[in-house]
This record gives structure tokens, sequence and C-alpha cells, in this order.
């Protein structure tokens, strides 16, 4: 039995994890669910020995373990499947599974590969794949890498005699639901002689495979249940676990749509991510988009952000039909994205704000092909007081601002650049609450400016409350339209049935 | 549990149910099919460039001249071996001019020589070698233990090797008196000369040291992401400081050869020959990028650098001309061996 007792865990500033305890007994299959930002990868890179806690302490069969590294947990039986797929695209299947593991197979630093490889069709064989152990894993389709992952956890049984605790990371969030159902029937047959962590956003499926859930928010266990026990609705309002107020989403000030339709999308699709995508935003108007990891949501706004060409369907903006093939493009025609990740895709860190007001639409400041310093300036001030963006100048460098304050910098470059579209991209992630209010306050003004926004939210009352319409995706097509006017929004539940 | 009884748990349609690549679809098909040309690719451009040279002047396949192809591929190959192991990385050397400065250097020095009274024979190609190997781990250590670029430890460390052989030169050449070092250039077996046989060798060494050991391994791996690899329990700062110490051997094998060709050893015995190391890599297939590629490859790229060198001699190129299509070869040779519409940043 492996536990964890009283794990806490902090980064620079945020508790990711406080006195988390959980315990993961012999031949169980331990479901553990929460919300972005919940704390379930810290926990599961500390048991996967890949990150230490501040305290607390992690036992095997009542015994004190310390992990220092993957191979320490490796050693003790514990191995784990990674959201992001851990093999090596360039090697083979059998040199994958194999990998910092040759020992057995290499004597004075020369390799028996004919070994390795019978040794891997072996593990492959455990999980009853048939998979070439020759074949370069770069030519294997998603699902197959996924079960040679599999395999490749499971050669821990021969190199330790520890009972084996596979930490499934995320598993089915890149894999059709035929595949996710393989993936389940090999779990269950597994347990008996494996213990497993599994770790998903779609609670039906945490559910149809686990014994036991653990129920994470805000880097704190908040309730185990077991899984015959309990419903998905029921999980989801405790990993939510607040109820609505509707003056923190500034429901007052949501002013009804104008009639201009400026995006409208038909049949849009792009293979292997979504399809058959049909509406509209009008003037004024904020849809939100609500759906799980693998719903394509986010694949749709990268679209409509020119950064993923459409394959299918037509998309028209201000009426006119367009393709969008960059987002140099996109922005061309008027629509702005408000990226998830601010530091990497949002802002150029080291340059000013001014720089970064003005970086999308150079050309308004520009004299005879310079950039006149005097009007970007002007230009970014104006936007400093308008959009309430604290900073003692226009000069500091937009690292130095806090979150909520750089993402107005993100707005206001796009206000320059006269976006009438703006996709919101998770536009609060990371931000404390009063920042979010801040960030609510902005999406009503602009809106009611009549700029169309796309919303993508963290969480779903969040989606709710600032939208006028909410649709709901899954597995790629939409599922649900919501119609969520001031003072009549939906219910989380209805949505949720839409989306899992 | 047995193999049979572990495999019998599943009913064998549901055995193939995972896309396996024993039915692999038309378009994985298709991307198979684009890397094996891709991967062949230089093979047909040396094989071509042959036929094309030997058509414009029969001379080319002379057995005189075929003879001086490989003797003036000797030094080259061996070079590029070594640094076939660092760009398997993902990494870049360039200290292979000073590695080569220090080697030959030391074999001069250290054997009879017109400037001092040493004379230790054999055990100066010894002493040789392994000076150019410490450069090496000095290079594996400055980039893994100070965390800088491999672009920069390796540039430093160039120029370590080129002040330091040219101060103990005193700044100018000394010339190697030992015949039977010289005879490494001037003896032949077979009508070739000793260092082709021991370019032939170190190419040999490094076959097995790529495909059969698992340091090879470990450097591929690496090459195709050093997180991924290091979480599978790959000790990357090892492997690293194993590669470069021995692309530095293998560099201190070709300083000797070129101080045996040469006779002597000065401050620019090592010039021009970094070019030609990292270009024959690059032409011959291995990725800038890393874990793509190998040693054979490098083979076919000497062969294609030597071949069209010795071609546009025979042809009465001017030298000027030849530098220049050196110049668009390496760029030609990168540009369609990437992927280039997957790289999504070029730095």
């Amino acid at each position: 039995m492996l536990a964890a007792q009283s794990i806490s865990k902090s980064f620079t500033g945020v508790q990711a994890l406080r006195d988390v305890s959980v315990t993961i007994g012999g031949n169980e299959v331990v479901g553990l669910i929460g919300e972005n930002g919940a704390g379930k990868s810290t926990l599961m890179r500390i048991l996967s020995g890949t990150q230490s806690p501040d305290s607390g302490t992690l036992t095997l069969d009542g015994k004190p373990l310390r992990l220092r590294s993957a191979r320490d947990a490796a050693r003790n039986g514990i191995g784990m499947v990674f959201q992001e797929q851990s093999l090596l695209l360039n090697l083979t299947v059998a040199e994958n599974i194999y990998l910092g593991q040759e020992g057995e197979f290499t004597r004075f630093g020369l390799v028996n590969w004919r070994a390795m490889r019978k040794a891997a069709l072996r593990q492959l064989g455990k999980i009853g794949v048939d998979i070439d152990v020759t074949a370069r894993t770069a030519d294997l389709s998603f699902a197959a890498r996924q079960m040679v992952e599999l395999a490749k956890a499971l050669t821990l049984e021969d190199s330790t005699n520890c009972p084996l605790t596979i930490l499934l990371d995320e598993p089915t969030s890149v894999l059709a639901r035929a595949d996710i159902d393989i993936l389940f029937t090999r779990v269950r047959s597994l347990k008996a002689r494996a213990s497993f962590v599994f770790v998903s956003h779609r609670l039906d499926e945490v559910l149809q495979v686990s014994d036991r859930v653990y129920v994470m928010k805000d880097g704190l266990i908040v309730g185990e249940y077991r899984a015959d026990k309990v419903t998905a609705p029921q999980l989801h309002e405790i990993m939510v676990g607040r109820g609505l107020h509707s003056g923190y989403y500034k429901e007052a000030q949501q002013t009804p749509p104008r009639p201009a339709v400026l995006l409208e999308a038909a049949g849009l699709g792009v293979s292997g991510a979504f399809r058959n995508v049909d509406f509209s935003i009008r003037e004024g108007e904020v849809v939100g988009i609500a759906g799980v990891v693998g719903s394509g949501r986010e694949e749709l706004t990268r679209s409509l952000g020119g950064f993923l060409p459409q394959t299918s369907g037509s998309l028209k903006i201000n009426g006119n039909a367009v393709r969008l093939a960059s987002p140099e493009q996109a922005v061309k025609l008027g629509v702005g994205t408000v990226p998830r990740e601010r530091r990497t895709e949002g802002l150029v860190m080291f340059l000013s704000i001014a720089s970064n007001i003005t970086l999308a639409n150079l050309g308004s400041v520009m004299a005879n092909g310079i950039i006149d310093h005097r009007r970007e300036r002007s230009v970014a001030k104006e936007w400093l007081k308008r959009l309430r963006i604290k900073a003692p100048n226009v000069d500091v460098a937009c690292r130095k601002l806090s979150g909520g304050n750089q993402q107005k910098v993100v707005l206001a470059r796009w206000m320059t650049a006269g976006s009438r579209i703006l996709i919101l991209d998770h536009p609060t992630r990371g931000l404390d609450v009063g920042a979010k209010e801040e960030v609510y306050e902005l999406v009503r003004e602009l809106s009611a400016q009549g700029v169309a926004i796309l919303l993508l939210s963290d969480t779903l009352e969040e989606t709710i409350g600032l939208s006028h319409q909410v649709l709901t995706m899954r597995d790629g097509e939409i599922t649900a339209r919501f119609e969520a006017a001031a003072g009549q929004k939906p219910a989380q539940v209805d949505l949720l049935r839409a989306m899992v | 549990m047995t193999l049979h009884s572990e495999q019998a748990e599943f009913p064998p349609q549901s055995r193939n149910a995972v896309g396996a690549p024993r039915r692999p679809s038309l378009a994985a098909w298709k991307t198979t099919a684009a890397r094996r040309m891709r991967a062949f690719a230089p093979v047909f451009v040396l094989v071509a460039l042959c036929i094309l040279i030997a058509i414009a002047n029969p001379n080319f396949i002379e057995l005189r001249n075929l003879i001086r192809i490989a003797n003036a591929a000797a030094v080259p190959l061996t070079l590029a071996m070594g640094t076939t192991f660092v760009i398997l990385m993902g990494s870049i050397d360039l200290s292979a001019e000073g590695a080569v400065a220090i080697a030959a250097t030391t074999l001069v020095l250290l054997a009879a020589n017109d400037s001092n009274a040493s004379n230790f024979g054999w055990w100066a190609v010894l002493a040789a070698v392994c000076a150019s190997g410490f450069m090496g781990f000095l290079s594996g250590n400055i980039q893994t233990g100070l965390r800088i670029p491999s672009f920069m430890a390796t540039l430093g460390v160039w120029f370590i090797g080129l002040g330091v052989s040219t101060y103990l030169l005193g700044g100018s050449a000394v010339r190697l008196m030992d015949p039977a070092l010289r005879g490494l250039a001037l003896t032949r077996f077979l009508e070739l000369p000793l260092s082709v046989w021991i370019a032939l060798a170190a190419l040999a060494v490094a076959i097995f040291i790529q495909y059969f050991t698992r340091l090879g391994l470990h450097i591929v791996a690496i090459g195709g992401g050093e997180d991924l690899a290091e979480l599978s329990g790959v000790n990357p700062r090892r492997v690293r400081i194993a590669a470069f110490t021995i692309a530095g051997l293998f560099y201190g094998v070709a300083g000797v050869l070129a101080a045996a060709q040469l006779g002597q050893s000065n401050s620019v015995i090592g010039d021009g020959r970094l070019f030609a190391a990292i270009t024959a890599v690059v032409v011959g297939g291995t990725a800038l990028t890393g874990g793509e590629g190998g040693v054979i490859n490098t083979l076919v790229g000497v062969l294609i650098v030597t071949v069209l060198g010795n071609g546009m001699v025979l042809l009465g190129i001017s030298p000027y001309i030849q530098q220049t299509v050196q110049g668009l070869m390496i760029i030609a040779a990168v540009a369609s061996s990437l992927d280039r519409l997957r790289l999504k940043i070029v730095k």
C-alpha cells in the first residue's frame, strides 16, 4: 500500500498542495479529479519522484519512502504514464520500453538487441497488444504509443519486488472513444498485478474505471468516495464547490447584443479536432464554449485565431467569407486573441507597456517608416487610463506588471489594433479574485461597446456568468446551446450533461 | 506466469485493436516512405555526383584518383566521426580545430622533432590522442557543469586549444622527424596509405559505439528529447561528457594523422577542418536537432564533400568557386533534410 501523509508543497507564493493525504491500496484503481490548478499534477509528480514535497511523508507498506528522482520511484515499483507522452519518437518500441533499464541486456556496455526485443515483446504481451517492437515509435498511432507506455511501466514488475503502482495522468485526453474502452479493459485486467491512480477531467470515466475517488480543490482533498456510491453531477458540485453569485460576474451590467452578426461559422471543422461547428457571434455578444479537455474547444479557438487552418466548412467575418491561414491575417480582419499563456504567447515580456500595446498596429504610430515614440506613448497613456492599468508609467517592461494588468495590456493592444472580435482563451487563469473581477468588468464594457467575444474559461460558472449564449462541446462537436441572458442563466448540471 | 497464458487473456481479434504498424494506414505509409526517401537522399546524391564527374572527366575513376580521394577523406572522416556523436545529441561541437592543433602539437613535441630532444615514439601518439580527449572531456564538463550552450562552451575550448598549441610551438612550425610516425601517411598497405586504414578503423569503432552499445542508444535518446530520456532513467550529464570525450578522442586521432601527413605541426594545422567536418555530418543527413542520422550517414557525407572537391579540381574550377559551392551545398543539405514546415521557430 502506497500512502502520502500530510503532503504540502508551494511554488513561489502559490500553495499547490495543503496537507494532502491519500492512500492507494493493493490492486486498487484510485481516481483523482479536480479542476485545473487543483493540485492533481503536483501530487502525481510527488508520487512519481520528480518533485519533492515541502513537508509530509510518503510510505510504502508502512515504511517511509524518500523519492529523489523518477528512477528512485521506479525502484520502488512506482511507474508513471505521462499526459504528454514520454516516449522518444526517434527510437524503436523495444528501445523505448527498456530505455534507462538496459542493464539486464548489457554486458561491458554492449547491448544484446535480440534479447531486448524478445523481452519487449513479452511486456507488450502482458497487455495483450500486438505491436512490432522494431517499429519506430513515431510511426505508431497515439493509442498504440499509450499502450507502449503502459508496457514500459509494467517492466517495473520484473525489476523490483515491490508491489506495482502505476500513475495514469490524463491518459484519455488524447484518445478516441474506442481506444479509451480498450485502455479501460486493460486497466481492469491488470488490476490483478498492479494498483493504479487515474487522473482525468472526465468524471464519468473516472467513475467507470475507479474503485475509489478523491476530489481535489485548491490544493486540498475535499472528498473521498467509493465510485459506486456517487454520481458524476455530485462529484462536479464537490469539485467546483461554490454557489453561483450573480453579482460576482457583473450580471447587472450585461447588455443585450445588437443584431449585426460579426462572425459566422457554418459546418466549420479541422480534421482530427472538431467538425460541423455552426454558430455566430453578434455585435456586443459574449459566446462561451464549455467542454472538457479533448472536446475540441481549444482547437476551435486556435482555428479562429488563425493558428490552425480550417479543413472544412466556411467562416464569415463581417459578412465576408474568409479562410484564416495565419494569425497575421486574423489580426488584419479584426480578430484578436487573448491567449491562455500570457507570459509566452500574450506579451513580449521584456518590452515596455507602450511597445506591447502598439505592437499589433504599428502603422498607427509610424511616420515615414519610423516609429514615433511620442505618439506611441500617448496612445499607451490613453489606454492606461481607460483600462485602469496599474503601472508607474508606460515605459515599464511588461514582466514587472501583475497578471491582471498584463491581461489588460493584451486587451489594450487589440483595441488599438481595432479588433472587433476578441477570443478570450482562459482570460482569468492564474489571476487573484480582485484581478478577475476587473477582467469581468472589462468584458462587460467591451461588450457594451459592441465587441464580439468568444470566451473559453477555466470554470463553468465563469462561462455561464459572463456569456449571452453558451455552447457545449463534446468529442469535437457542439452538443447543446443555452441562452444565458441576465437573470436567466442556465444551471450547471444541464450544461454538464451535454459536456460529459 | 508464462507468455502464453498472458496472451490468452485476450481473444485474438482484440489483440490487433490498437493501431499497430503492421497494418499501417495510407497516410502513415506515405510519411514512412517520405522519411525513407529522405534517409537515402545523400546516397543518391553521392552516386549522381560520381556519375556526372566521371562523364565530364574519365580520369575521375582511375585507381590513382580514387586512392587520392581516399587519402583526402581520411582526416575529415576521422574528425567527422567525433562531431557526429555530438550533433546526434542535438548539440554542436566547434572545438575540432583546437583539438586537432593540441593533438598535433603534443605529437610533434613528444616524438622525435627538430625543436627538442624528446623521442617517445608511439607513446607520443597515445599522449596526443589523450590530450585531445581531455579537451573533449573539458567541453562536456563545461557544458553540463556550468550549463552553457555547447556552441559557446566548444567555441571557448577551440580557442583554448589553439592558444595553448601555438604557445607550445613558440609560434613557429615544428617538424616531425620520427620515420615510423611519418610512415602513417607514407607507408602503403594494399595501395592505400596507413592513414586511410586508420580512418576506416575509426569508422568501425564509431559504428560499434553507435549501434552496439548502451552509450550509443543513450546519445540518440538524448537527441530525441533529453527531458524524456532523463525521466526514463538516462543520466544526461554522464552521457554528454562521454560523447564530448569520445569526440575529442576522434579529433586526437585526426590530429595525429594530419601531423603525419604534413610532417609538422603549426598553428594553422586545424584551419578549415571544422567546416569540412560539420558540412560532412549535415550533408550526410544527420539532423542538427539531434536524434536522427548517425556515423554511416557521415561516411556518405564525407565522401560527397571529398568527391565534390576532387571533381572540381579535376574540372579545373577556381578554388574560390569551390568554396562557394561548398557553402551552397551545406545550405541545400539542411534545407532538404529538415521537415521545415514542422519547425515552429528558427533561431
